[in-house]
């Protein structure tokens, strides 16, 4: 089922010429880290770039960003997943930044509460993430825009990765549709050669 | 080795070149058109909502792409920093066969005929260099006309009372039937005795020039359609000239100069072809048209010895005067559902504000916006909305299809400081040398943005918005899709860079047409004023080759 669903959404990046995704790579990696249980509960798929932990950090912090209620939120719609690919295309640069952001959070609420972001309640995240997008997060830890950057840097591409077409990782199974309340259209008239590459 | 000598080589299938090479090889002249981009097709258009022309967060779809074609960006304090085409600043417009007519939304606007006559109108302006073109509406209405059915335009602007006089009606009805908030938006503009009417666009709404209708959906700008509905040089006279089989269309091919001997006469163009080798192309005569970014870098890349600092710069005029638009307007919250999901969602207009506005030199077409996406949605909320966490996405989930905008392209001031001129350092993937960009809008222009802001609250509130915020661009360079101004035509060879008909003054045999030769930019899009330019340098240039322009 896993491959099946990469084939359909990853199709649309392998005519960008130098993108090409390496698809039975990225699947084989995917099984191998699911079955050393390297994955968190909440995560679908392996991960690209980011660590099992960092992943597990990001994850939750685009999830208070967009949280789960009667629909869908962040988590559901895999907007980590989003993330991780990018990383590994578009937003090589912000590799280092997301590192950084991944680790501070966790040190943030580590400090606070003695346990990692994505252990803590989503009030106490929700409280974490107002003070750094204020840049009132601790300089020690956040550098000394307080953490303003990271924070803007999540939110925008947590908005990406929910809204954005499924074949860039996120929004899966268009899992905004209904929080838009207009219905997704399918892609089509799309790169036909693509298809044929991978069929 | 020089390449067989033809009859014209044009720079660029954007707007202008593929109208300037189909008037030629129709006429039985031998043409080579060079682009740098691709040739994209409709089954291109992939939908992509982070990944296209008009949201490029991933990228632009249709080009340039991000590796190897920076510019240099220089702030209002001197510094500067290395620019990737993906980033707003860079003033993109697509590198691609058919340029921005291939992803626009084809809004369709003849100039009013004071856009021509900006200085006679309204006098000299401090820090500014306002003049008059050295053409009237009059003199280009014959041209729009051919724009207008030649290439297809639908709409109707019978109910505009502030245009210039027109021939002939549009070929195409409007796109219909109309949305639920182009009804509203209509009802309430007549009810404050404005003039609304139906947007002219480049956009079949009947099968025409063989194609099919408009299907209405909600990828319309910043995507190519992918039924083809919409009207682009691309589809239009670009297939009508590779037909003549007189013009050869080279795609991925960069022009890196053009070569002028020491008369100052063009004798072709160098370009790097699709794979990288330097070619000299030898040509009777050398069109640039490159958009007003590209077109400028061209000239100052081609340096002769009459012309040591660029082609047509003597008098310093290529590159000044970056123009573009300074989009303003408002968006307004209703207590209902608006979204009908009819694309392409821009259908309404009003020209009532674009002059005779007291105090102001100048004004704007507004007109609803075309569908927002739901990531483009993200960015547009009243100020003390929330971001995120589940207010966020409550005040969403409500209001996503109840927001409509109302906007225009503002009228901007020229400014001799806008500029783009070579950077001494920074050299494209082909070692060419890229453009530095520096500058800022006149602050005239960012007043009549501010009171064509409050012009469409004011409309948006009696169609019944709830809340109204409104959007007034700053002063920050402008360019972008509707770059223009920076080789200025005019009469005058110490004034401007070319003449009435794209001449580079003092060069018998180069021409330059795209909005680069825009004296001003009207408060409308530009590209039915370039295409009608271009038909009209078309016409004198089969002239001049029947004259024997060698």
């Amino acid at each position: 089922m896993l491959s099946g669903w990469l084939t359909v959404y990853d199709r649309g990046q392998n005519s960008q010429g130098g993108q090409d995704l390496k698809r039975r790579e990225f699947v084989a990696t995917a099984a191998t880290a699911a079955t050393s249980a390297g994955c968190g509960a909440r995560l679908a798929a392996g991960h690209r770039f980011f660590t099992k932990d960092e992943a597990r950090a990001i994850d939750a912090w685009t999830e208070c960003l967009i949280p789960a209620d009667d629909l869908p939120g962040a988590s559901q719609a895999q907007v980590v997943r989003y993330i991780d690919l990018q990383l590994t295309r578009r937003f090589k640069k912000l590799q280092e930044p997301y590192r950084r952001a991944a680790e501070a959070i966790d040190r943030t609420a580590m400090k606070a509460h003695q346990k990692a972001f994505a252990e803590i309640t989503i009030e106490r995240q929700t409280d974490i993430l107002k003070e750094i997008e204020a840049g009132n997060g601790d300089k020690a830890i956040w550098g000394q825009d307080g953490g303003k950057a990271a924070f803007e840097m999540v939110l925008n591409h947590t908005m990406q990765g929910f809204f954005g077409n499924p074949r860039h990782g996120g929004n899966r199974d268009f899992a905004s549709a209904k929080l838009v309340g207009v219905a997704p259209v399918q892609s089509r008239g799309r790169l036909h050669y693509s298809f044929k590459e991978n069929s | 080795m020089a390449l067989d000598k033809v009859d014209a080589v044009i720079v660029g299938a954007g707007a202008a070149g593929p109208i300037i090479a189909k008037e030629l090889a129709v006429a039985g002249y031998h043409v080579v058109l060079l682009e740098r981009g691709k040739f994209y097709q409709p089954s291109d258009c992939r939908k992509d909502d982070l990944y296209n022309q008009r949201t490029t967060i991933l990228g632009n779809a249709f080009g340039p792409d991000n590796e190897g074609e920076p510019r240099v960006s220089v702030d209002a304090k001197g510094n500067e920093r290395v620019i990737l085409p993906w980033e707003g600043g860079y003033n993109n417009n697509a590198a691609c066969v058919g340029g921005g007519t291939l992803s626009y939304g084809a809004m369709a606007w003849r100039y009013h005929p004071f856009d021509f006559q900006m200085r006679t109108r309204y006098g000299a302006i401090k820090d500014s260099t306002l003049d008059d073109w050295p053409l009237s509406y009059d003199d280009l209405e014959p041209y729009y006309e051919q724009a207008e059915w030649e290439i297809g335009v639908s709409g109707d602007d019978s109910n505009n009372p502030f245009k210039g006089p027109r021939k002939r009606p549009l070929p195409m009805p409007p796109v219909g039937p109309p949305s639920k908030e182009h009804r509203l938006l209509d009802t309430a503009a007549r009810k404050l005795g404005l003039h609304p009417f139906d947007i002219p666009m480049l956009r079949n709404s009947v099968p025409y020039n063989g194609r099919p209708a408009c299907m209405r959906c909600r990828w319309c700008v910043g995507f190519a359609c992918e039924v083809d509905a919409k009207c682009g040089t691309q589809n239009t006279v670009l297939r009508t000239a590779l037909k003549t089989g007189n013009l050869e269309l080279r795609t991925e091919c960069m022009t890196r100069e053009v070569v002028v001997d020491d008369t100052g006469r063009a004798t072709g163009v160098k370009y790097y072809d699709e794979n990288g080798r330097l070619q000299e192309q030898p040509a009777k005569l050398v069109v640039v048209s490159c958009g007003a970014n590209e077109s400028a870098r061209l000239l100052l890349n081609s340096k002769s010895k009459l012309f040591p600092q660029g082609l047509g710069n003597r008098y310093d005029w290529v590159g000044r005067n970056l123009q573009g638009h300074n989009y303003t307007g408002a968006f307004g919250l209703f207590e209902e559902d608006m979204y009908d999901d009819l694309g392409p969602g821009a259908s309404i207009a009003i020209c009532d504000y674009n002059h005779g506005n007291p105090g102001l030199a100048g004004g704007a077409m507004l007109a609803n916006e075309f569908i927002r996406l739901p990531i483009q949605a993200f960015g547009i909320r009243p100020p003390e909305t929330p971001r995120w966490g589940k207010p966020f996405k409550d005040y969403f989930r409500r209001n996503y299809r109840r927001i409509v905008a109302v906007q225009g392209p503002t009228q901007e001031i020229p400014v001799w400081e806008a500029r783009v001129q070579l950077d001494p350092k920074v050299k494209d993937k082909w070692g060419i040398p890229v453009l530095r960009m520096s500058g800022y809008r006149h602050q005239h222009t960012v007043e009549i943005g501010e009171a064509m802001s409050f012009k469409a609250e004011e409309w948006l509130k009696a169609a019944g918005a709830v809340r109204t915020w409104r959007k007034v661009g700053g002063r920050g360079l402008s360019g972008g899709q509707h770059q223009a101004g920076t080789v200025r035509m005019g009469k005058d060879s110490k004034t401007s860079a070319v003449d009435a008909y794209g001449r580079v003054h003092d060069s018998d045999n180069v021409y330059v047409m795209d909005a680069s030769v825009h004296v001003t930019n009207g408060g409308f899009n530009p590209v039915l004023t370039i295409m009608a330019l271009a038909y009209r340098a078309g016409e004198h240039l089969v002239k001049r080759m029947k004259g024997g322009v060698a």
